[in-house]
């Protein structure tokens, strides 16, 4: 059998910033001033716990990594012989290393690609492989609004475990998301959606004896789809705000959505796609319209997450009523009985969004969900 | 020799066999019964016994079943029993929502040697069958005071089709008064996955309400998902989590003012018996599973009874036919007009209805409240033991008791160790205890377990099986990779659980086992 390849990569900054209450460390400045108070990095640490759980399978994967603190000293000191690849300025490592170890790492055809870091690292890695690679965050940095990374490092290390040894990998889309560490750092949080990353599903919801059966999240998608398509209103504008969600659902009415923007449907047609605030205004004067949005991010939110085109000006025009939430009955499970989340930077529309709404769960399923401001 | 008394623990290893799939055992031409011809006299009144099928419906081929005697079906089968953990030689606190109790043997006896029940026949006519239609119709009573119903149908052959039967009711109740509208329904993310499924199956939209942080069904989402589309609820309570809804009574009576009717799935109802009932609590209809609270065994999917009650206003649209008494007779009253059907043949799985006579016969009033009694009490022992062992965490309603059951989490024995439930319970066999069930899908409570420790077992049965959890987390927290490898002892060790994920490799006929794997190898004894 061959040897399924793991890449790993560790930002060895990642976490640095988090003692210090420095919010991230996304720049050499905040890296130099956390040094200076004397903070150490969460990283290595936290990669080698990954790292722990996957001597179980040693015999049966090959590891790539970069040099010295970005993945060899984990790598070894947890007695593995690491393939080492390019090359680093040890004690000076930047975003550009991590982007150029995933580019070589994918070249390589690694089966998975663990990386240690937070949401900073998430991004590099992204623009470096976006959905080509399947990757895994292990959570070492101040930051984790992705919904990229394990909850623990060592359950990184299970996931890995069980998506390497597994007969039939299956795989899922999380967001990246960041924010704006500058604005942060004042005080504001701004966060962004990025993308996505490939990442492994977790078979955590696995079918049992009892449950007689599970579906897939594409079945479930397209139950979603078929419930939403089935109501939908002639003459009437929808509006679709990212995610991969809204993307699936438009898929199967055979449109093809942006991932990270808002597109605006009518009568079954996309005519317009990755809109602004201003053309969003525009198109909806004297019209009727619906909004589509699911849950951004592991916190729940709705809005005010990676969906700030519609601006409270453009919801309190379209009402409540005729907002659309869409998820899967998992991601509202995940929820743990915390609310849905809004944050549109306007007091009183957070508050007309709160209360109760509806959520389309799959064909004819529903729920009725808290929503904070 | 025996159990170790100090730690409760048992040197266990279980019966490997590896046991041939019945049909590979077949020696063409072996029988196990040879059937007499019968007498000529007998051959001359029947005439051709295949004049009444259908020639459409005649096979052409005598079926392939296995050729095997008598005595070699009864060694494969007994080595099957004995690579099986099940309810009869192990404590079978496990399969948590199932309450599993014993089954008095008698019962069985009764049910599969009676000839006014292994002798008849359902087209037979009714005046023939008096004693098995009297057992129904006193089943009835019984169950009409137990939940304060009007009126029972046992019809449906389970939980799901009770509720599916439910749903079929609600229909034709708003049909009849013209309330077209109504095209919902509701329940709650810890109700029985049916309460959802089958009213859907009905063809109704069904709104789900997810648990607060504390894991009661929120009853603000509850009345904000109320509307005049709302046709009924169906909720459980205790819910799975063993947890007692304390606004049961507000759910019932804000959607009864929507217009709503009430079902109540009392699938949970064993810490319930004789204390509380559906009709006090405001509700309009209610079924019991016959097959776990009143001890009819869980038949491998079948024999099981979903008894449906329902209020007078309720009653005429209930299955065909009802077992009716008028006063000399018992009777099958097909004269329901406004009935919504049949949803199984006949009167629903009658052997079990006896089944489940006897056992309340056994136990009489006083001892169906012991029953709930003892069934709480059991549960809430065994919630403290449990609560004190390593990485067991009780989510929800800290600080309250449960009733007859407990949805547990090891989330923390899996942070702490990378040891989880499927972990856990794999160890299980390894001392003679089935595995234990963990939640239904999705796993709103992380790493769950679920135990429900009826009123059958004693206490010495508890400690047992809590002193294999607690032997389990010790060896978690010392050893995580032995107990991620169990089982030891088990016939079979670890399965890997992507093979259930693989169609293409999954055979439940040996038909398509045959056309999957090629054909079949020949046997020893063919050679």
């Amino acid at each position: 059998m061959r040897k399924k390849k793991l890449g790993i990569i560790v930002n060895p900054i990642a976490g640095l910033g988090g003692r210090t209450g420095l919010k991230g460390t996304d720049g050499i400045e905040i890296i130099t001033q956390a040094k200076r108070m004397g903070a150490s990095p969460e990283s290595p640490q936290r990669a080698m716990e990954a790292l722990n759980v996957l001597r179980r399978i040693m015999d049966e994967i090959e590891i790539f990594t970069y040099p010295q603190e970005m993945g060899e000293v984990e790598a070894k000191q947890t007695s593995f012989s690491p393939t080492i690849i390019g090359s680093i300025k040890s004690g000076n490592t930047t975003p550009q290393d991590t982007q150029r170890a995933a580019k070589e790492m994918q070249k390589l055809g690694v089966d998975l690609l663990l990386f240690a870091g937070g949401d900073g690292t998430a991004r590099d890695v992204y623009n470096a492989v976006g959905r080509e690679v399947t990757v895994l965050g292990i959570p070492a940095g101040v930051k984790i609004h992705s919904g990229v990374y394990a909850v623990t490092p060592r359950q990184a290390g299970e996931a890995a475990v069980m998506f390497l040894t597994s007969a039939t990998p299956e795989t899922t889309e999380a967001e990246v998301m960041d924010i704006d560490e500058a604005s942060y750092r004042e005080g504001k949080l701004a966060a962004k959606l990025y993308g996505y990353l490939r990442i492994p599903e977790e078979r955590q919801f696995i079918q049992n004896v009892k449950s007689g059966g599970t579906q897939t999240e594409k079945q479930t998608l397209q139950g979603i789809a078929a419930d939403l398509i089935g109501s939908m209103e002639k003459d009437c504008l929808y509006i679709f705000g990212p995610g991969t969600t809204t993307r699936d659902i438009l898929a199967f009415q055979g449109l093809t959505k942006t991932l990270l923007g808002v597109d605006v449907v009518l009568n079954n047609q996309l005519i317009a796609q990755d809109v602004n605030e201003t053309q969003l205004r525009k198109l909806i004067v004297g019209k009727k319209a619906k909004i589509v949005v699911t849950v951004i991010g592991g916190q729940g939110y709705i809005f005010g997450r990676g969906n700030q085109q519609i601006s409270p000006e453009i919801l309190t025009k379209i009402g409540k009523e005729n907002i659309i939430i869409v998820a899967t009955k998992e991601k509202l499970a995940s929820l743990h009985g915390r609310p849905l989340l809004v944050d549109t930077g306007n007091v009183a529309v957070d508050k007309m969004l709160s209360g109760y709404i509806r959520v389309s769960m799959g064909l004819g399923s529903y729920a009725v969900y808290k929503v904070a401001s | 020799m025996g159990r170790d008394s100090k730690t409760l623990l048992r040197k266990f290893h279980e019966a490997k066999w590896d046991e041939e799939i019945i049909f590979e055992m077949s020696v063409p031409g072996e029988r196990g019964i040879l059937v007499r011809e019968p007498e000529a006299k007998v051959k001359k009144m029947v005439g051709n016994e295949l004049a009444a099928v259908s020639p459409k419906l005649r096979r052409k081929n005598p079926p392939k079943l296995p050729e095997i005697n008598q005595m070699r079906v009864l060694r494969h089968f007994m080595h099957l029993s004995q690579e099986t953990l099940g309810t009869d030689v192990t404590i079978d606190i496990s399969e948590g929502t199932c309450t599993m109790k014993y089954s008095p043997k008698v019962q069985e006896h009764l049910a599969a040697r009676h000839p006014g029940i292994k002798d008849i026949h359902p087209l037979q006519p009714a005046e023939t069958m008096q004693g098995l239609l009297e057992i129904i119709y006193k089943l009835e009573q019984f169950l009409k005071e137990i939940s304060g119903m009007d009126r029972f149908s046992f019809q449906p052959s389970g939980g799901a089709q009770a509720v599916y039967t439910a749903a079929s009711i609600m229909r034709a109740y708003h049909a009849s008064r013209k309330d077209t509208g109504r095209t919902e329904t509701i329940t709650t993310m810890f109700s029985h996955p049916c309460d959802a499924a089958g009213p859907a199956t009905a063809g109704y939209k069904v709104i789900t309400i997810m648990p607060d942080e504390e894991g009661y069904a929120d009853i603000n989402a509850f009345k904000a998902a109320l509307s005049k589309h709302t046709a009924g609820i169906f909720i459980t309570n205790p819910e799975d989590t063993g947890i007692y809804n304390p606004k049961i009574d507000e759910f019932v009576k804000a959607a009864h003012a929507a217009g709503a009717l009430c079902y109540y799935d009392q699938a949970n109802a064993n810490g319930m018996l004789g204390i509380a009932r559906a009709r006090e609590a405001g509700f309009d209809m209610c079924h019991f599973n016959l097959h776990k609270t009143f001890s009819i065994p869980h038949g491998s999917m079948g024999g099981a009874v979903g008894a449906l009650g329902c209020t007078t206003t309720l009653a005429k649209y209930l299955p065909i036919p009802q077992v009716k008494f008028n006063g000399k007779q018992y009777y099958l009253d097909y004269n329901c007009p406004q009935s919504i059907g049949k949803v199984r043949s006949f009167m629903g799985n009658t052997q079990s209805l006896l089944k489940a006579y006897a056992w309340i016969m056994q136990h009489g009033a006083e001892g169906l409240r012991e029953t709930a009694i003892c069934s709480v009490l059991n549960n809430n022992y065994m919630l403290k033991k449990l609560s004190e062992i390593p990485g067991v965490v009780v989510p929800y309603a800290h600080g309250k008791r449960r009733l007859e059951q407990v949805r547990y989490s090891w989330e923390k024995l899996k942070q702490d160790t990378g040891v989880g439930t499927d972990d856990v319970l794999r160890r299980m066999a390894d001392y003679g205890l089935e595995h234990y069930w963990t939640s239904h899908h999705p796993w709103v409570v992380p790493e769950p377990f679920t135990l429900e420790p009826c009123e059958s077992y004693s206490k010495d049965d508890i400690d047992e099986y809590v002193a294999v959890l607690r032997q389990i987390s010790k060896e978690a927290y010392n050893n995580p990779e032995f107990v991620k490898n169990a089982p030891y002892n088990s016939v079979v060790h670890k399965v890997r659980n992507s093979s259930i994920n693989e169609p293409e490799r999954i055979a439940v006929t040996w038909r398509q086992y045959l056309k999957k794997k090629g054909p079949q190898k020949p046997l020893a004894h063919d050679k």
